[in-house]
């Protein structure tokens, strides 16, 4: 069977299951419950100066019956008193001494903060620090958390004053409010950060009352913009993962992947991705720890049946898959087959293809039900009838290559091949 | 014995409750409606008689726009809301949705269409209006699903409509008709009130055609006639007993119980019901409910030639009815003039007759069976004298398009398809409407 012990910058943990830094980590009761019901370790809530929250701090987008797609946040880092927070800290590292503990600081945003606050976290006997560069509001406008993540150079200074200080690993949250994340990693991977993590959340308005027009969540007749994640972030959190691993400046640097992580099979793209664990928050916020079993038993049967035997086998497998554009195979050609035995007539492929793409399904009118068939020379293979097909491999993409060679559109071009075949 | 007052107050009321109860949250309304696949050209709507545009109704419920939902409803069947209740969906609509070939259960479309339509007949959205300036006169006869459906479209375009009905109150069948635990008169009365509320319509009760007034006044007073009046009198048994006490013909016990307080409806200890169609099915099951200790189905063919649908035989069943498949009454017996017992023939399957169904044939052997009533639904007859009498005669072009042999004269639902089912009739109505406006308004 496999074995999902996982180590970070040296940090082990029983498995690659972190809760992230937010409500789920900010006490003892809760981190203590975590690690009851089996998570492998937590990043402690975000430690720093004083604040205040509002009350009304939470909003989510629906979609189609579904609840929380997307989750949005107006809270700050931790409201209780630090002292307390480090108590309880060096409490759950004494009585579970094989679980990570990773604490989240955002100090003021001066040297001495930092080196205070740093020496303080240490003394709790935490594992590893993990530096928020990410918070989208709140903290912003004192000049901390995302202010600190979208300035390189800004954070280059602060890492290197962390780095003085620190005796255990740093781990610097990136913040996905940028246009890239790629130069502010490069940054604070020269300013001497052992790992990254991404991401944090991303700025957002989840929608507005229709009755009152004032925007989620009504906090007194006003809004914030608040910080979005779960489900709906998850392919933005990979992409900025990937442009991680693939540039050579960063991609030698352990990751922690955040980001719309609800279940294995999320962990594991992130992983195949270049991940080398995972930490979650929403999908904790929405059903509890108790999701943990499942992502344990469903990695642990995936990689046995892969035949991976730990969980740094498959850690970025999948990076090398991601190319440029122009090197995509131009001969490459498939087509839509749909299986007739399969069809439940739902006619969601014709519309969708004869309204918005390529017009390459035929109808043939049926009392109560029709015939959907594919017009092969008009489809370009785009997935869209496949992707809107309710019924699990009716509709499958099948392979007509234009020609037998490997042909990108670099060659292409020098070739001077005919453009417009559609 | 034949008596009432076999039950109690609150077991007649639970026995005549609402047999599909109704979504009562915006949340369960909201998980069926997110389940629909949204299809195009979907079977549901092409099942609809009415054509109603399910998914896009559908749809509407899952974005909370019911008033959008209600009207793209009402748009194709005036009669939705009824409809909702009382349409046998396993064959039209919810029969065809694609979830069934996934051998998953069908999108819940009447429930939907009741959640949707309900809230129109409470708070009176009314979303079509008469106009005041009226060009023409159109009289319409039986205010039932096809005459109201018809009304309503011919008062919205401008057209003066007089209903005459013979009844106290409108909805046809549906008011006179169909299983309490599916509608109630109350619901019927209040459909009746929000189509007219479309105003331009007049209706005049206890009128009725060919006693209180004449085909050839009509014609002579309207610039078109409509005939809406139904399927007639009951069809005879032509059996040795059917005078006797105790037979009864469904459409008058059904009558009685959609016009009487239910403690007051006479019903046996022991009941034979002759025939497997709708009708048959609801004389049964309320027979039941009314407190029968016993009732019997009786039908000649067998379960694969019923005219009923499984859901319907299904609630037969589960009320308890027993049936006799393969028997066919010879005679009904009694004693002092009252119905002791009925003796059956028992059948065979023959070769398909006209319908395609295999007929049934006589072995020559009997049974008997004790009962102290029989309950004929074996068909309604059409009112062939009424209509042969003034010279109305229907053709195919009748079906088609509501036209008769008699300029100006239209007619349809069940007094042209010889009984189908409310949603049918409400087509019919509809269809009427618009050949009449052609030959009105050219
Ligand atoms: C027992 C029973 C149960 C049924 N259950 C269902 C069901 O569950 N679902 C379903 O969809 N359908 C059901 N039906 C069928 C449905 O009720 C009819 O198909 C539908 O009502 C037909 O509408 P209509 O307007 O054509 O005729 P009707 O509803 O019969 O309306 C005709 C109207 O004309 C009036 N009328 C008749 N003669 C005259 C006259 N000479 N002068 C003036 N007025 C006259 C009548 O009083 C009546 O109001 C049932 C029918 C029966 C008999
Ligand atoms: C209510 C809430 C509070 C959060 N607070 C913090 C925080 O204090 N520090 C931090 O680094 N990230 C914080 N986050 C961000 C999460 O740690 C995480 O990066 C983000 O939610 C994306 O992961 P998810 O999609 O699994 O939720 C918070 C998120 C939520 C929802």
């Amino acid at each position: 069977m496999a074995n999902l012990r996982n180590t970070y910058l040296g940090i082990s943990s029983p498995n690659p299951f972190w809760l992230a830094s937010a409500p789920p980590t900010d006490k003892y009761h809760n981190v203590r419950r975590a690690l009851d019901a089996g998570w492998g370790g937590v990043v402690w809530k975000t430690l720093g100066s004083q604040v205040k929250n509002v009350s009304s701090r939470y909003s989510s987008v629906d979609y189609n019956g579904h609840r929380m797609m997307g989750f949005n946040n107006i809270e700050l880092i931790s409201d209780r008193p630090l002292d307390l927070n480090l108590k309880e800290i060096a409490q759950i590292v004494r009585e579970y001494p094989d679980r990570a503990m990773i604490v989240s600081l955002m100090a003021d945003n001066n040297r001495t903060a930092w080196h205070e606050l740093i020496k303080k976290t240490e003394d709790t006997g935490a594992h590893g620090i993990e530096l928020n560069f990410g918070c989208p509001h709140g903290m912003i406008e004192r000049g901390m958390g995302a202010v600190v993540g979208q300035d390189p150079e800004i954070a280059k200074m602060v890492v290197e004053w962390v780095m003085e200080a620190a005796t255990i690993p740093v781990i610097t949250k990136l913040t996905p409010n940028v246009h890239s994340v790629v130069p502010t990693a490069k940054a604070v991977v020269a300013g001497g950060t052992n790992g990254l993590s991404l991401i944090n959340t991303i700025q957002s308005i989840t929608g507005v009352d229709l009755d009152t027009f004032v925007p989620n969540p009504f906090v007194g007749g006003q809004s914030v913009y608040g910080g979005y994640c779960g489900p709906a972030v998850k392919p933005i959190a990979l992409k900025m993962l990937t442009t991680l691993g693939k540039n050579p400046a960063t991609n030698h640097v352990p990751i922690s992947g955040i980001g719309g992580i609800s279940t294995w099979r999320d962990a594991v793209e992130f992983m195949l991705l270049g991940a080398a664990n995972v930490q979650i928050c929403t999908a904790a916020m929405r059903y509890g720890f108790r999701i943990i079993d499942d992502l344990c038993s469903g990695l642990s049967n995936w990689m046995d049946e892969k035949g991976f035997a730990t969980t740094d086998e498959f850690v970025g497998l999948s990076i090398p898959k991601i190319t440029d554009w122009e090197k995509l195979d131009l001969n490459f050609h498939i087509v839509a087959d749909i299986n007739q035995d399969k069809c439940i007539h739902c006619g969601l492929c014709y519309i969708t293809c004869e309204d918005t793409s390529h017009q390459a399904i035929n109808l043939e009118q049926g009392k109560p039900y029709n015939t959907y068939t594919i017009k092969e020379e008009e489809c370009v293979g785009c997935n869209l009838c496949k992707l809107v097909c309710p019924v699990e491999d009716c509709i499958t993409m099948v392979e007509q290559r234009k020609g037998d060679e490997y042909l990108n559109w670099i060659a292409y071009q020098e070739r001077g091949l005919p453009l417009n075949d559609h | 014995m034949i008596h009432t007052h076999r039950l109690n107050e609150a077991e007649y009321t639970q026995n005549f409750a609402d047999i599909h109860p109704p979504f009562e949250t915006h949340e369960g309304a909201s998980i069926e409606a997110n389940r629909c696949l949204f299809c195009y050209d979907a079977p549901c709507t092409k099942s609809c008689p009415t054509s109603i545009d399910v998914p896009k109704f559908i749809k509407q419920i899952a974005t909370e726009n019911i008033k959008g939902a209600a009207k793209t409803i009402f748009d194709s069947n005036i009669m939705g809301a009824g409809c909702s209740r009382v349409c046998p969906v396993e064959k039209l609509c919810e029969g065809a949705c694609v979830y069934n070939l996934l051998h998953e259960s069908p999108i819940a479309i009447a429930r939907l269409q009741r959640y949707a339509t309900a809230p129109a007949l409470e708070n009176n959205w009314q979303f079509y209006s008469s106009p005041s300036e009226k060009s023409k006169k159109v009289a319409v006869v039986g205010a039932g699903p096809a005459g109201l459906a018809c009304a309503h479209a011919l008062a919205q375009k401008g057209v003066a409509v007089s209903i005459f009905e013979k009844e106290p109150k409108g909805g046809g069948l549906m008011t006179y008709g169909v299983a309490g635990y599916k509608v109630t008169p109350e619901f019927c009365e209040e459909e009746v009130q929000w189509i007219l509320g479309v105003g331009g319509i007049d209706i005049q009760y206890g009128v009725e055609l060919g006693k209180d007034v004449q085909l050839a006044d009509l014609q002579a007073q309207y610039d078109a006639v409509f005939l809406a009046i139904g399927v007639g009198v009951a069809r005879p048994l032509q059996i040795e007993g059917e005078a006797l006490d105790g037979v009864v013909n469904a459409i008058s016990f059904i009558y009685d119980i959609r016009t009487k307080d239910l403690a007051a409806i006479p019903v046996g200890d022991a009941v034979a019901v002759i025939g497997m169609g709708m009708t048959a099915i609801d004389a049964a099951t309320q027979a039941k409910r009314l407190g029968a200790k016993k009732v019997t189905m009786i039908y000649r063919r067998t379960e694969n030639e019923k005219p009923c649908t499984d859901a319907e035989l299904d609630l037969a069943r589960l009320d308890g009815c027993e049936i006799i498949w393969l028997a066919a009454p010879h005679h009904i017996n009694g004693q002092d003039g009252k119905v002791t017992e009925i003796v059956c023939s028992e059948m065979v399957l023959g070769e398909p007759d006209a319908s395609g169904r295999r007929s049934p044939v006589d072995t020559g052997h009997t049974f008997t069976l004790p009962v102290d009533m029989v309950i004929k639904a074996t068909g309604q007859l059409p009112y062939r004298n009424l209509l042969s009498e003034v010279g109305v005669q229907f053709s195919n072009e009748t079906h088609d398009s509501g036209s008769t042999n008699l300029k100006g004269v239209f007619a349809g639902g069940d007094c042209v398809n010889g009984g189908k089912e409310v949603v049918d009739a409400v087509q019919a109505g509809k269809v009427a409407a618009a050949s009449i406006c052609d030959y009105l308004f050219g």
